[in-house]
């Protein structure tokens, strides 16, 4: 198929490409640990009829998922009508209603300082993990406005709405006197304040059950996606034996 | 089988006949087929990497094909662009597998050029009397870059909107000119609804007709010459008991159609695999801030252009200057028009080559990956100064080509070509 010194080219070509990557992530190991893995799984429709419910009643009333419609949302997390419109649908939208809220921009700017993100693509652009730890990485912090910080986005304009769930925690962090005068502040763990409504492992499936939601709302074709993905790659690699086989047919007479 | 059946077939058979000899009596139909591919006769040892032209034609049958079907449903207006992606990914029937075969199709087409110009590299199939195939095929190249930089501002994106200011300033860098021109390409003074709406025509017919025009042209001029193969040799030198056909020659059809039939699924099965199951393929052909609208007062913390610029961006920014980088940047590109007249070695093929070109060959292959990777990293101390170190092989690769070609060790060249597979 291919000549020694191609291969060769290649082959030296690919350890290249791997080493220097390798290198470079060497020189900047040790970046915070702050987002950790939600380990959600988007086909687990249990899971993303939990966090349906879950977005509508805590994350719905300040954020929308514009792009989002109910009836869509229904079909694909197998629920009725009626359990749609009771389960999910509050305030008189119709089935084909995108998932949009009443907050106006405006007032929501003036309350929060920003307006909070539609979440329709939250998943793709920031990433399931970092829905996942945000929601787990409130902090209590006087100096807020808002009386906690958020571990993953420093300085974040939202509340901690879930509090009643998780209960308050605060950040132990690591002081050291850094070289230039200043102070090195480190991170060690969340130490819980007070008990929330949910314990520990509740809280944990509560926010991965929200997180698991945004991963199929940012995408919701994404199951059937990979379905017909993997009919389409069979029917190719039958199509592939007679296409080989016709061409080695043809190819027995070239000497 | 009835004796009906048969005669009909026969009778479908003298009507078909006759349909073509009313055609080819008016327009060479049997004429243009039998010049391109019964009777074109190609080198029957072409390898691996010769799959990557007709691949190459494929691909952008395919961006044709779904870039139609996208333009249906898209809105190129500010307002709208960004919403109407994701009504196309949501609502539009199988609007999410046009738009991922589009997408991806754009990675795709840059993978199978890149690897298609490495070929000519490795083969010398720039070498005369190919010169103008390979400067069509430049032309291609550098439209292809124009065509993807015009479509990657369409999704109207976080990266979309910020990469096409980066690069639209770039012209702004030109003396005296500059800041006129960068003004010109955007018709407002930073990137707008206008700007939207011109590349939106830019991509969707002028680029597309300059690139099937273009495409025209290469497959004729090499058609005109015939191609080069594995061992550099011209296959017209030897002909066969016929005195016009090259006894290493075969008809592209049906020998080459069906051997690239076989390259295509492969091709396909790997295209498949990216378009269902990692469509934004971790961020390289999709990057994910471009899941965020457009917002002309937020710019990101880390601006990168998808991964087939980043070489060229790497060594843009590996020059403290800005407009000598510009220079820098655009002569990486521009060089690679003149490689037919810089190369002088005796021999057109790697097989036949002595060290120097296979180290000089190798080292510019490494460089261009390195530098695409750290096209892609943000610019820190250690990773400018691999830029420069890479950007320097790369351009010795050229600058010292008319000396390495000449002085390297060839080995003679054989009357016939080796085998196939």
């Amino acid at each position: 198929m291919i000549n020694a010194d191609s291969l060769r080219l290649t082959v030296i070509g690919a350890v290249m490409a791997l080493l220097v990557p390798a290198l470079a992530t060497a020189v900047t190991e040790g970046e915070s640990q702050a987002i950790q893995p939600a380990h959600n799984y988007v086909g687990n429709v249990e899971s993303l009829q939990r966090g349906a419910k879950y977005f509508v009643n805590y994350c719905l009333g300040c954020h929308s998922a514009k792009y989002v419609r109910y009836n869509r949302l229904a079909e694909d997390l197998g629920l009725s009508e009626e359990q749609l419109i009771e389960n999910l649908m509050f305030t008189g939208e119709r089935p084909y209603d995108a998932m949009t809220n009443a907050m106006p921009a405006e007032d929501a700017e003036r309350w929060f300082g920003v307006a909070p993100p539609d979440l329709s693509l939250t998943a793709r652009s920031e990433g399931v993990d970092y829905i996942y730890s945000y929601l787990k990485s409130f902090y209590l912090d006087d100096e807020r406005p808002t009386g906690v910080n958020n571990r993953v986005l420093e300085a974040s304009a939202m509340p901690h709405v879930l509090w009643e769930l998780q209960g308050w925690q605060e950040a132990i962090f690591h002081e050291e006197q850094a070289a230039d005068g200043g102070v090195n502040r480190e991170f060690v763990r969340f130490e819980p304040v007070t008990q929330g409504v949910l314990s520990a492992e509740e809280y944990d499936r509560f926010v991965r059950d929200i997180a698991n939601f945004l991963d199929y709302v940012s995408e919701p074709v994404q199951l059937e996606r990979r379905n017909l993905g993997v009919l389409v790659i069979l029917f190719l690699l039958v199509f592939l034996l007679f296409a080989w086989m016709l061409k080695k047919e043809y190819w027995k007479r070239v000497q | 089988m009835g004796i009906g059946e048969v005669s009909g077939w026969d009778w479908l058979g003298a009507r078909l006949h006759g349909v073509r000899e009313w055609i080819d009596a008016r327009f060479p139909m049997s004429k243009l087929f039998r010049e391109h591919a019964s009777e074109y006769y190609a080198p029957k040892n072409f390898n691996f990497w010769y799959y990557f032209g007709a691949l190459a034609l494929v691909v952008l049958i395919v961006q044709i094909v779904s870039g139609i079907f996208l333009t249906m449903n898209y809105k190129p207006s500010a307002e709208e662009a960004f919403a109407s992606v994701e009504y196309i990914m949501r609502d539009v029937e199988w609007g999410w597998l046009i738009r991922y075969i589009h997408s991806t199709g754009a990675s795709a087409f840059f993978v199978v050029i890149y690897l298609h110009m490495f070929r000519g590299l490795l083969y010398g199939s720039y070498r005369k009397p190919r010169e103008l195939i390979w400067i069509f095929g430049m032309l291609i190249y550098l439209s292809l870059m124009a065509e993807a930089f015009f479509g990657y501002l369409l999704p109207w994106g976080q990266m979309s909107y910020w990469g096409a200011t980066v690069i639209v300033s770039l012209f702004g860098a030109i003396p005296v000119i500059g800041e006129g021109l960068a003004e010109w390409i955007r018709g407002d003074f930073y990137i707008s609804d206008i700007t939207l709406n011109r590349f939106f025509a830019l991509h969707v017919v002028a680029l597309p007709l300059a690139l099937v025009f273009l495409v025209v042209a290469h497959i004729m001029a090499l058609h005109e010459v015939g191609s080069n193969n594995p061992d550099g040799i011209e296959i017209k030198d030897q002909k066969g008991d016929d005195g016009i056909h090259p006894i290493d020659g075969i008809p592209f059809h049906p020998y080459y159609t069906v051997k690239d039939l076989v390259g295509f699924i492969v091709f396909a099965i790997i295209f498949s695999a990216i378009v269902f199951f990692a469509p934004d393929m971790g961020g390289y052909f999709i990057e994910h801030a471009n899941f965020e609208p457009a917002d002309p007062l937020r710019t990101p913390e880390h601006i990168a252009p998808v991964w087939y610029f980043t070489p060229f961006y790497a060594i843009l920014r590996a020059v403290p200057d800005k407009t000598f980088g510009v220079i820098l940047m655009g002569l990486a590109v521009f060089l690679l028009f003149f490689l037919p007249w810089l190369d002088r070695s005796p021999v057109r093929s790697i097989r036949y080559k002595g060290w120097m070109t296979k180290l000089a060959l190798g080292s510019f292959a490494v460089s261009f990956v390195a530098l695409g990777y750290l096209g892609m990293q943000p610019a820190t101390t250690v990773y400018t100064n691999l830029s420069r170190l890479f950007t320097v092989i790369y351009f010795l690769f050229f600058a010292a080509m008319p000396f390495y070609s000449r002085w390297d060790n060839t080995r003679p060249l054989p009357d016939r070509v080796r085998g196939h597979d």
